[in-house]
């Protein structure tokens, strides 16, 4: 007892750094502020033009005052029913397809193969944004709402497919043994152990999802794939910006209901 | 009657968690078994049922050769094999109900299943078991509205639902308190005696597992080096399953017990 009261501890406690080797980080904290430094010298910073386009912003801005909701009032309302439409339609196909290849990519639920052949359609689908999926399936399909269809469930795929095989590769796997335990087909189990368990989160991504489609949707009729997207690209190229302003608004609208729907719900499943 | 033939289980680790386990036990026992962590307690009854695939050696109830099953004769045999797990295992978002019919699913087709309707006879069972565990009324809660105790007893039914042969129980009171814990272990075995189930009930609780059990196994290191009666259990025996301590305390214990009851 006499011997431990009589060792002299240090007052003083450091945490250890996270890397260990003090060489090593200390050339990556310089070498990164150098590599910042010279990437901002690196860019052509153009005092003058900034300056110039000032003013000419604050018109372009101005002349989206007051919104036009009158004039083209039957264009808007159709580009929007169809956006409304393109983004469900495509909401639901997309998590249909989403549902085998989100099974498929999970690792503790499928086969080596299986799990990488899904993984690949869900890293392909990721790859490509949905304004270059629109672009493919305008080129494909031609113009219209069924090639901006097309390129929202492809990306909803790549989106939902890889959240669900995340979602089920976390859930329990005690849960997943105890149902497997009773004799249950795989099917059973699935319906059993693990669709319980990701429902919840599933259904507050598809909202979730329905409100990133929309507002694709918009993007999408850009390139030529129908929808709001069209009719906002029309009023842009016709200097028709109040009318392209009141469209503005009512995607605003919309996406701020399909936010408070979606918080809602997710916390009415829990 | 469960007879364990040479049954080993190498993990692909390169661990060997059962190192050729022979053990037979005859219809109605009801048998603990005992050993530090990481004994293979829990590899052993997975082998049984093969939630753990064994490595060698054979499983045989009644007369079936587990190990030799294809997966679908594999489900069909896993019908008469209820577990019951630590830490419950009960599905959370699913009802009370749900959990206890569960065990029905290795005798209903999909569909059924899918659209919750269970054949009549079943949901009477499984109101009959809920009662018989004093859990009636909590059929529509869900799984994670109940406290441990209660739900280690829908997990009790959804194994005894299956209609089983044998018990398979898995550290059943590793997070209960010691007076649930009595009571689940009192529950599992009179719920034995009642059906002459045969059990497996793995345990950490020395003590509990001397009140509540016939025969007593005792794993170190993947071996079986202790295979008798609770009385049996001397401070040696101990020593030989967990390594040196001063067991004093745990036999004096069971000596109160016995008096008390």
């Amino acid at each position: 007892m006499n011997n431990v009261s009589k060792t002299l501890y240090p007052n003083n406690w450091k945490k250890p750094p996270f890397i260990k080797r003090s060489w090593l980080r200390w050339s990556i904290i310089i070498g990164s502020i150098l590599y910042l430094i010279a990437a901002l010298s690196s860019m052509d910073i153009n005092i003058q033009r900034v300056l110039e386009g000032i003013p000419r912003g604050q018109r372009f801005i101005e002349s989206f005052f007051p919104p036009n909701f009158s004039d083209n009032r039957g264009v808007v309302w159709e580009g929007i029913l169809e956006s409304i439409w393109m983004a469900i339609i495509s909401t639901v196909a997309g998590i249909a397809l989403s549902i085998p290849i989100g099974l498929g990519a999970a690792r503790n639920l499928a086969p080596l193969w299986v799990y990488m052949t899904c993984r690949f359609i869900i890293a392909a689908s990721r790859t490509f944004p949905e304004i270059i999926l629109a672009i493919f399936a305008v080129k494909l399909f031609g113009f219209g709402p069924f090639a901006g269809f097309i390129a929202l469930s492809l990306g909803t795929i790549g989106f939902f497919a890889k959240l669900l095989a995340e979602d089920i590769e976390n859930s329990s796997p005690a849960q997943a043994e105890a149902v497997k335990a009773t004799g249950a087909n795989w099917f059973q189990w699935i319906n059993y152990a693990i669709q319980p368990q990701v429902m919840p989160r599933m259904i507050g991504l598809s909202v979730y999802r329905l409100d990133i489609n929309f507002r694709e949707s918009a993007v999408v009729g850009i390139v030529g794939g129908g929808g709001i997207g069209a009719t906002l690209n029309t009023a842009f190229s016709r200097y028709e910006f109040d009318t392209a302003a009141a469209i503005l608004l009512v995607i605003i609208g919309i996406v701020m209901v399909l936010e408070y729907a979606s918080s809602h719900l997710r916390k009415w499943v829990q | 009657m469960l007879k364990l033939e040479n049954l080993t289980k190498r993990y692909n680790t390169g661990d060997l968690a059962l190192q050729g386990i022979d053990l037979s036990i005859p219809n109605g026992q009801v048998l603990a078994l005992i050993g530090p962590s990481g004994a293979g307690k829990s590899t052993l009854i997975r082998c049984i049922n093969r939630l753990v695939e064994p490595t060698n050696g054979s499983a045989i109830l009644n007369e079936v050769n587990l190990t030799k099953l294809s997966s679908r004769a594999l489900r069909k045999s896993r019908r008469k094999m209820g577990m019951i797990f630590q830490e419950y295992a009960l599905v959370e978002r699913l009802t009370v109900m749900e959990n206890v019919l569960s065990g029905r699913l290795g005798y209903v087709g999909f569909w059924k299943s899918f659209l919750r309707r269970f054949p009549k006879k079943d949901v009477n069972e499984a109101f009959r078991l809920l009662d018989r565990v004093g859990l009636l009324e909590m059929a529509d809660k869900r799984a994670d509205e109940l406290s441990g105790g209660q739900r280690q007893r829908v997990g009790i039914c959804r194994a005894l639902i299956q209609d089983p042969d044998l018990l398979l129980v898995d550290e059943p009171t590793a997070s209960l308190d010691p007076k649930t814990s009595r009571q689940i272990m009192r529950l599992i075995n009179e719920l034995c005696q009642e059906r002459g189930l045969t059990a497996i009930i793995n345990i950490h609780d020395v003590l509990l597992a001397q009140m509540f059990s016939q025969r007593i196994v005792g794993l170190a290191l993947g071996n079986i080096v202790y295979d008798g009666s609770p009385e049996g259990l001397t401070p040696e025996v101990l020593t030989k399953i967990y390594g040196e301590e001063d067991w004093s305390a745990t036999i004096e214990k069971v000596d109160d017990e016995d008096e008390e009851v």
